[in-house]
């Protein structure tokens, strides 16, 4: 079955394009494109979009699906049908699960469980050390071979460097890609806040944002030594960014990432103790929020996550300290993502590259792109739609989001899949 | 007189006029605690209840005093010993207290914050009485009292706040209540107990406290919060002492009619030396604690005020 998806504006992140056209799928890859009075082929299905945007589907690096342990908080399925209403087609899953996925065996529940009930692909995320605690490398290999497209211990962080070195040299054997959390350990420990004016009038436990580049120095050094592919979750100072750009140079096989909310939200917006700003690492200055704006725009940082984290509304009702970290994010990555782009930073094929073609690419996966070829997981959207988050509309298990109440543009119409619609009315 | 706040969580929602309200009721209170016979009745027929999440003698001692002179029934839990040790969250004892209709919450709490959500879930006015790291607004008020009792005014003073001001919620309440009334604040400290991030606040941070000290009319002492601290912040009490516990030869730079005040305990021989601390020239450290009963009983009063205006749909003082 030929599907012609018509009247769009195709976002190329490839090429940096954005431009009205059509786009041909064909079981279940992308066939063919063109530009608007380009003939299109025959097809069995032609499907109006409107005008509105066309773009490859979101591929989110770092998805925690609290399945094995915490069902309650999040499910397959539910963390499906999110990403499905998000416009992201592919989730790149944690392995910070109770137990966490240290072995080919619960790294195939993973699996099979996401065939099962997802809506998405997923591609899990196995650990690097056995059960996170930085002491012994897990079977790197069969990890690999069970599917694992990378290797992290979340947002634990290994100290034992020597047990980190031999982790990094055999997966570089094996050109296994691995993901650290670069907070110093030390500095951050106890904190719930960025250190500062603000940490310093509520009275909250802080951290320096010079812990994060401290551990970046780091793993460059580390990586530098064993040349192993690494990927740091998440970059959120920009007093990392430096060490970030030189190992670049320098010509280590390096990227990273950054969550959705450090780009949109800063630390006064924890205001009075707000517990669903919680999140880890805490939220920056402004100051920091605009240069990792621009560290996106100019490809520096290379990838947007959500970082999606489901906590229970018990896990959050809590005193600042005491409360759980992280915010889901899976459904609000577009419209959230969105802002900088209405707010001049960046065009949307910048954006898209963040969001699809880079990890994608670093994953070594085919999706994430317009091209002939590629799996037909897209996303048709109005980035300028305006609505008002009401968490208690979310689809996921858990509603821990900060943009409750907040104003937002950008609304998921069609979701597709494989070449299926997974998301949305028919057009 | 104005006072609009259904609670009392923090020095820094008040206004400077807010602050002068509560003082000036304080004065009242303080004649009526001297007299032979201490009581009035304006919190007669309302419950107040103290919930204590961390120790404390001195200050619940205080507010059970205050709530009882104005007549109010004072029940104290000890909420250490309490259903919390049974694994209830905090909006859930607050919900359970609330529901058996307390006029006035006291409470401390070990968590910076932890009084804030609490007052988002019960009725009744909620007096912080220590949160965390963040804010101890009566202590502020208090001491704000003893100064303009002992200098005659509150604004336009040379202020030092000494010692562990990273630990220390009387330090952020006064530093905010200090800088609302105008007077110019210092905090004096080793680096490791004195952020230098409160610059932002408009203090002037000195780590050194001869300079720190000079020619100030306020030298408030803070104690060293040891059970706050997870690893060393000072190489020792004893260099503690030596380079910033406040003894006479210190003092001497201070004007000559500096007053020295603590908010308590005190660490003698740590932070403050025995014979400043008994100096009854110097030391106002007794009328503190005198004080504290009076404002709280203030600050007690006018909430109960607004809660009766809010119920009576009135309106607030």
């Amino acid at each position: 079955m030929r599907k012609l998806l018509e009247n769009a504006r195709l976002i190329d992140p490839e090429a940096g394009t954005d431009s009205p056209g059509w786009l041909l799928i064909k079981d279940g890859v992308i066939w063919a494109t063109g530009a608007e009075g380009e003939a299109a082929p025959e097809s069995d299905r032609r499907i109006n979009c409107g005008g509105h945007c066309l773009a490859p589907g979101i591929v989110d690096i770092g998805v925690k699906i609290c399945e094995p342990g915490e069902r309650h908080k999040e499910s397959f399925k539910s963390a499906g049908q999110a990403a499905a209403a998000g416009g992201v087609t592919t989730m790149v899953t944690r392995p910070d699960t109770i137990p966490c996925i240290d072995t080919p065996e619960t790294l195939e529940f993973v699996t099979r469980r996401a065939v099962e009930d997802s809506l998405v692909h997923i591609h899990p995320m196995a650990a690097l050390t056995k059960g996170r605690d930085g002491r012994e490398m897990v079977e790197i290999g069969f990890l690999l071979d069970a599917g694992a497209v990378g290797f992290t211990d979340g947002d634990t962080v290994t100290t034992d460097t020597k047990v980190l070195t031999r982790a990094m040299t055999y997966a570089k054997s094996l050109d296994a890609l691995v993901m650290l959390h670069p907070q110093d350990p030390g500095l951050s420990k106890g904190a719930a806040v960025t250190s500062g004016k603000f940490a310093s009038l509520r009275g909250l436990p802080a951290v320096s944002p010079m812990a994060e580049r401290m551990a970046l120095d780091r793993d460059m050094a580390l990586v530098e030594m064993t040349g192993v592919k690494y990927h740091a979750d998440q970059i959120t100072t920009a007093r990392a960014l430096p060490a970030l750009e030189r190992a670049k140079i320098k010509g280590l096989d390096v990227t990273a990432g950054v969550s959705i909310h450090h780009l949109t939200l800063n630390e006064l917006d924890v205001g009075d103790y707000r517990t669903f700003f919680k999140i880890k690492p805490p939220l920056r200055s402004e100051d920091d929020r605009l240069a990792l704006v621009q560290a996106v725009a100019d490809g520096l940082i290379d990838v947007i996550c959500s970082m999606h984290t489901p906590q229970d509304e018990e896990s959050k009702r809590l005193p600042y300290e005491e409360a759980a970290s992280g915010a889901v994010g899976l459904q609000t990555l577009l419209p959230a993502a969105l802002r900088m782009v209405h707010a001049g930073a960046m065009d949307l094929p910048t954006l898209w590259r963040a969001l699809s073609l880079n990890p994608a690419k670093r994953l070594g996966l085919k999706t994430g792109r317009m091209a002939a070829g590629a799996p037909a997981d897209l996303v048709v959207f109005d980035p300028e739609a305006p609505f008002i988050l009401d968490r208690s509309k979310l689809v996921s298990k858990s509603k821990n989001t900060p943009f409750d109440g907040a104003k937002m543009q950008g609304r998921v119409i069609n979701t597709w899949v494989a070449g299926e619609r997974v998301f949305g009315d028919p057009l | 007189m104005t006072f609009r706040q259904k609670h009392l969580l923090g020095i820094e929602p008040l206004h400077p006029v807010e602050i002068t309200t509560i003082l000036d009721l304080a004065e009242t209170y303080v004649d009526l605690n001297r007299r032979a016979v201490k009581h009035s009745d304006v919190l007669a027929g309302l419950t107040q209840i103290n919930m204590f999440f961390e120790n404390s003698t001195r200050t619940q001692a205080s507010f059970e005093l205050a709530g009882k002179r104005l007549g109010a029934d004072v029940m104290n839990m000890a909420m250490q010993a309490s259903s919390i040790k049974k694994g209830e969250t905090l909006i859930d004892t607050a919900l359970t207290l609330n529901a058996m209709n307390p006029d006035l919450l006291v409470v401390r709490h070990p968590h910076s914050g932890a009084v804030d959500l609490l007052a988002q879930k019960v009725n009744c006015a909620v007096l912080n009485a220590g949160d965390g790291k963040h804010e101890h607004p009566t202590q502020a008020l208090l001491d704000a009292l003893t100064i303009r009792r002992a200098k005659g005014r509150l604004h336009r003073l040379n202020i030092a706040i000494c010692g562990d001001v990273a630990h220390s919620r009387v330090a952020r309440s006064n530093l905010i209540l200090l800088g609302k009334m105008e007077n110019r604040v210092r905090l004096v400290g080793p680096p490791t107990l004195v952020p230098r991030q409160f610059a932002e606040f408009g203090c002037e941070i000195y780590d050194d406290m001869e300079e720190g000290l000079k020619d100030v009319d306020v030298v408030m002492m803070l104690r060293l919060q040891r059970e706050r601290m997870d690893g060393g912040f000072i190489p020792s009490e004893r260099e503690y002492y030596h380079r910033y516990g406040l003894d006479a030869e210190k003092l001497a730079f201070a004007k000559d009619d500096a007053i020295v005040m603590h908010p308590g305990p005190m660490n003698r021989g740590v932070e403050i030396d025995g014979t400043i601390a008994d100096d009854i020239n110097r030391s106002v450290i007794q009328e503190q604690v005198e004080m504290g009963v009076a404002v709280r009983m203030a600050a007690m009063d006018l909430l109960a005020r607004n809660l009766r205006a809010e119920t009576q749909e009135g309106v607030y003082v």
